[in-house]
């Protein structure tokens, strides 16, 4: 057994997309609207102004088709006091989140409101819209509300094509935990050794070790140092560019089956030419410098061929 | 078509923070152990798999699919997942038994709410065109619903900050909770405001946990279980995503799903409200009275696993009329922002 921490090894996990839809003639003229300083309702099945518009009746599923214009002032009708502000909400500083029912509409629009203190916010205040420096077509063209005795702030709008699409970029952020088998595993790489675990119930070695074995639903327990030669199962020739890719095409990502597991993994075979590869071929690890290793497979750089004969495919045919 | 019960239920300790991963192995394969343990059934018993979780929520693709590990699905199962609390994939496998295609089925959820930043991910559930890029907090949002009901006198600070000492207090007979305590309103009210007019008290804790049922169909579930869990109606309606377009006082999806339901006559209630404000909303939507207990388990504001919560309800509410405490409860579960979506589930004990 190898002496090493049990703690989870952890790490920050970033994770952000652009998402991009396209607006439909609905939300496409109230984002246009936005855009040049105009604000877009429109009516419900029920009579009621809408604000922000829906594309169908909330109650009646009814396709709504009547715009109606409404007012850039309003009133508050509920609010509350975000004191700390998270990443991407309107204002960097405290605000109100509030419904504010703007003038010749009867539903209340989610907004922020720039009032400074909890103080200042009352249920049926007055606020006016401060449009955004630069208006894009979208929500955030309001850059929030204020009430009506802040100092205004000459914006200008933008007037063009109508708006079509809309950019919302997310970004989220976690922090990743490896599983206790999956740290000791990563942890032992850091180490140049490579350990796989036992599953009590079928016997099969895994590497990566595993929470559960996917056939038993049991955690691996036995810990099972392998060497760091096997031979491949199965293999693709990979001769698409792709975004990110760090090897120039043709080359091949191979399952490798490290002598004495059950089950292979996912890497890389290099070293002779790409036609050479084949199922059964044995294959060797070459580790980078020691100085560049850390709780990572990617200390093994590739794979090459030992030269040893090939592995007879009853050897391996119960581990593709 | 079959009757259907609850013969089984297991939760992994509502935590703070777990060292797991976000596929939830770690907390599922201990819950599914207890549950076979206490059922004597083994997972090739099992007729149908489903579950709930958030990839948001992992911050992993196919999240559900890693999960899938800690059933040991071999030989391969009949399996589903919904996106949404597992009350959902509860609903899911009731209908499987009902219409005759399964005997039993395994329902379980799992949410890892500590990975990330919890009210910014919750977000993600709004309307992702005119309200998500405003990236509105959950309890930013959930404050303003709990001043409309305050400004209007459907309840007061006071009165919320009673439903959280009660769930502390009713929590100290939970083994599984994450919050319990001897703590009185006037205490909790000396607390500042986190988003005013919310407190501390007010928002459900952020939970890591994980839960699991067993369903089974008549005859499987009187053999399974001495007095199993009836379920005898089992309706979830949705209101508009459009929040200033619905009256947020109130929950007409919830009494739409109470009345087709059938909830007359409960004697115990476990409720879905991740706000104080939201638990005296819904009593008053179903009308119960000072009869009905609510929240012996403490409810969600005592541990509250995204995901898993709600199914927790009808776990709980089972183990009432398994105990033989009730003869009829109602398990109420909630999903989207203010009580968007709502389900309720009715069982009974005979
Ligand atoms: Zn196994």
């Amino acid at each position: 057994m190898v002496t090493i921490s049990s703690e989870p090894l952890s790490a920050p996990l970033n994770v952000g997309f652009d998402y991009t839809r396209s607006l439909g003639p609905v939300l496409g003229r109230f984002a246009t609207g936005l855009r040049g300083h105009t604000i877009a309702g429109v009516r419900g099945s029920d009579g009621r102004v809408l604000v922000p518009p829906a594309e169908y009746d909330p109650v009646t599923a009814e396709k709504l088709t009547e715009f109606v214009d409404v007012g850039t002032e309003g009133v508050v009708q509920t609010w509350s006091w975000n004191a700390q502000p998270l990443d991407g909400q309107p204002l960097s500083h405290a605000f109100a989140w509030a419904l504010v029912k703007l003038d010749g509409a009867d539903t209340g629009l989610l907004h922020a409101v720039d009032a400074g203190s909890p103080d200042k916010m009352s249920t049926g205040m007055r606020v006016r819209v401060r449009w955004a420096a630069e208006p894009v077509g979208s929500i955030r063209d309001i850059e929030c509300f204020e009430p009506l005795d802040a100092e205004p702030v000459e914006r200008q709008p933008v007037v063009g094509d109508d708006v079509t699409m809309l950019t919302t970029p997310i970004h989220l952020r976690y922090d990743h935990t490896a599983s206790p088998e999956e740290s000791r595993y990563l942890r032992g790489l850091a180490e140049g050794k490579l350990l796989g675990q036992r599953c009590p119930a079928c016997d099969k070695v895994y590497i990566p070790p595993r929470g559960s074995c996917p056939t038993d639903g049991v955690p691996t327990e036995d810990e099972v140092e392998l060497p760091d030669h096997g031979v491949v199962t199965t293999f693709c020739v990979v001769n698409v560019p792709f975004l990110g890719q760090r090897i120039k095409p043709p080359y091949v990502a191979a399952y490798i089956l490290l002598d004495g597991a059950d089950i292979p993994f996912l890497h890389l075979v290099l070293g002779c030419d790409a036609a050479e590869v084949r199922m059964g071929m044995r294959v060797r690890a070459q580790w980078r410098p020691r100085d560049q290793w850390g709780t990572t497979l990617e200390n093994i750089d590739h794979f090459e061929p030992s030269g040893e004969p090939d592995a007879p495919y009853e050897s391996y045919a119960q581990h593709l | 078509m079959s009757e259907v019960a609850v013969v089984g239920f297991a939760q992994a300790p509502n935590v703070r923070r777990t060292p797991g991963t976000t596929n939830g192995v770690e907390m599922l394969v201990p819950v599914f152990h207890r549950l076979f343990a206490e059922t004597g059934l083994s997972k090739q018993d099992i007729g149908f798999w489903c579950s709930g979780s958030s990839d948001y929520l992992a911050g992993r693709a196919f999240s559900f699919i890693a999960a899938v590990d800690a059933i040991g699905a071999f030989p391969p199962i009949m399996e589903s997942h919904v996106e949404m609390d597992a009350a959902w994939a509860l609903y899911e496998a009731w209908v499987k038994i009902r219409t005759g295609e399964a005997e039993t089925a395994l329902v379980y959820g799992f949410g890892k709410s500590s990975a990330g930043e919890l009210r910014r991910i919750m977000a993600m559930q709004m309307d992702p065109y005119l309200v998500t890029p405003l990236w509105p907090d959950s309890v930013g949002v959930a404050g303003l619903q709990a001043r409309l009901g305050i400004e209007q006198g459907l309840w007061t600070e006071a009165d919320m900050a009673e439903v959280a000492a009660a769930s502390r207090r009713a929590a100290l007979s939970n083994p599984d909770a994450q919050l319990s305590g001897e703590t009185t309103a006037e205490e909790l009210l000396k607390q500042p405001y986190l988003a005013d007019p919310l407190r501390a008290h007010d928002c459900a804790p952020i939970t890591d946990g994980a839960a699991a049922i067993i369903l089974a169909s008549g005859d499987k579930a009187r053999e399974l279980s001495e007095r199993p869990a009836w379920i005898t109606g089992f309706e979830h309606r949705v209101d508009t995503p459009m929040l200033g377009a619905r009256d947020l006082t109130t929950s007409p999806s919830t009494i739409a799903a109470a009345k087709a339901a059938g909830v007359d006559g409960v004697q115990v209630a476990e409720l879905h409200a991740p706000f104080t404000h939201q638990d005296i909303l819904l009593r008053q939507a179903l009308g119960l009275g000072e009869e009905v207990r609510v929240n012996p388990s403490g409810g969600v504001l005592a541990g509250h696993p995204m995901f898993a919560a709600g199914l927790i309800r009808i776990g709980a509410a089972a183990a009432e009329i398994r105990a033989g405490r009730a003869d009829k409860a109602l398990a109420h579960a909630t999903s989207g922002p203010l009580l968007q979506q709502n389900l309720v589930c009715v069982l009974e004990g005979r």
